[in-house]
């Protein structure tokens, strides 16, 4: 169980990270990446729908028949962001005002519908709230990282607080949205091959001893 | 007409759904590999967002807001854009069966396109549809609903297609491994972006 526990959590936030390898939920991660602070807000959103809709899908999972599923999914995840807009309006205004639009556009956010219907749907409770808090974790982040890298460049900030009056408009604009995202995909995607091609070589090494360098291979001959 | 005017130039060019208000960005990424297909979804989905606000509109001003249960919002309104759905693929497959070949397979994704949710939350906006097409706040009746839902449709069909021409060129370029796929495309709709803002400096 608690190697399983271990796989839920690297998977949700490193191996498939649903912002950076997923590429699931683009249109708040695009919209509300300008301030490293809305991405804590938005994460922390989706995280709390994302764990509450989990639990609840996978204690109906058998209730639910499987041809209403994603309409059941649906209101599940509706209810949940309906709490979370009634609290956030109520106890953090400032949060509420920030993340404007997209505070209801998180029912129609793919990564809660995929997990609803990829791993909740088949899995225990104890494991679909993990994996809810670890996928929602990834995506806050994933949005703060980015959120905080084009906040740096777009306005010389950092979570508000100043740092220089050096500024790249881009960054702060859509089209800077779209650049910075395609930045980071493709240098995950590059750090993760390079880890994979270490990993790689660990195991052969384990296997069957140290990988052939040129040299070796060239005395073999 | 003045007005008819704004909300075409607002919901088409300065406040594109897609590349300014990142708005359906799912289909704009996952269905723009051809022209053929871009055009398709796009007109599908311009149906729908017209089709939600001439319902979702009344029906937030003369039921939700006089019982004071404006919070049940989400709810109502994806169950009434999911039944869109569902009645629009029962429609074309029983009438125009060629139609429901061609548009069929993008319906269901509709519904969880957030330009359509997002038109429906921003119509009964007051004070944000106010400043977007620039009339009074109180001035907003169905009318201004129905035709920036249509436009801001046509908004989103004109990114789309503009993507799938950029990217039939791009998918014969031989691109870097680790840009393959969504960064590169991405990249594209960068300069789709950047384009665009040219009309935020409009009016």
């Amino acid at each position: 169980m608690k190697s399983n526990l271990k796989k839920i959590a690297v998977d949700g936030v490193v191996t498939s990270n649903p912002t950076l390898k997923l590429v699931l939920g683009t249109c708040p991660t695009l919209a509300l990446t300008t301030l490293a602070m809305n991405g804590i807000g938005m994460g922390a959103a989706v995280t709390f729908v994302l764990i509450c809709s989990n639990v609840l899908v996978s204690l109906l999972r058998k209730a639910i028949p499987s041809q209403v599923r994603i309409p059941a999914f649906v209101l599940i995840i509706a209810t949940f962001v309906t709490i979370v807009r009634l609290v956030l309006d109520k106890l953090l205004p400032d949060i509420y005002e920030s993340l404007g639009l997209y505070l209801p556009l998180i029912v129609v956010n793919c990564i809660i519908l995929a997990r609803a219907e990829s791993f909740a749907s088949k899995n225990g409770v104890l494991a679909s709230a993990c994996d809810g808090l670890f996928m929602g974790i990834g995506f806050t982040l994933a949005l703060t990282l980015m959120g905080a890298f084009r906040e740096i460049l777009g306005s010389g900030a950092i979570f508000g607080v100043k740092l220089w009056d050096f500024q790249i408009g881009f960054f702060s604009s859509s089209a800077g949205a779209f650049f910075t995202y395609a930045l980071f995909i493709a240098v995950f995607s590059l750090v993760e091959g390079i880890v994979k091609t270490k990993t790689n070589k660990k195991q052969y090494a384990i296997l069957n001893g140290p990988a052939p360098t040129v040299q070796s291979v060239k005395e073999d001959k | 007409m003045a007005e008819l005017i704004m909300i075409i130039v607002s919901a088409v060019l300065i406040n594109n759904f897609v590349v300014v208000q990142f708005l359906g960005i799912c289909p704009f990424l996952g269905v723009s590999k051809d022209f053929k297909s871009a055009l398709g979804m796009g007109l599908a989905v311009t149906f729908v967002m017209a089709l939600t606000c001439l319902i979702t509109y009344p029906l937030y001003v003369f039921v939700l807001v006089p019982l004071g249960i404006e919070y049940m919002e989400i709810i109502v309104f994806i169950f009434i854009i999911a039944a869109i759905v569902q009645m629009i693929e029962m429609a074309l497959k029983k009438f125009s069966p060629t139609l429901y070949n061609a548009m069929g397979i993008y319906l269901p994704l509709i519904t969880t396109n957030c330009a359509v949710l997002g038109v429906a939350e921003l119509v009964i906006d007051k004070a944000q549809m106010a400043a977007l097409i620039g009339i009074e706040a109180s001035a907003m009746n169905l009318g201004f609903a129905v035709l920036y839902g249509l436009f801001a449709g046509l908004g989103f069909t004109l990114a789309i297609v503009i993507m799938s021409g950029l990217r039939e060129k791009v998918a014969r370029s031989p691109i870097n491994k680790h840009l393959k796929g969504f960064p590169i495309a991405m990249i594209t709709a960068c300069f789709i972006a950047m384009a665009f803002f040219v009309f935020s400096l409009i009016g």
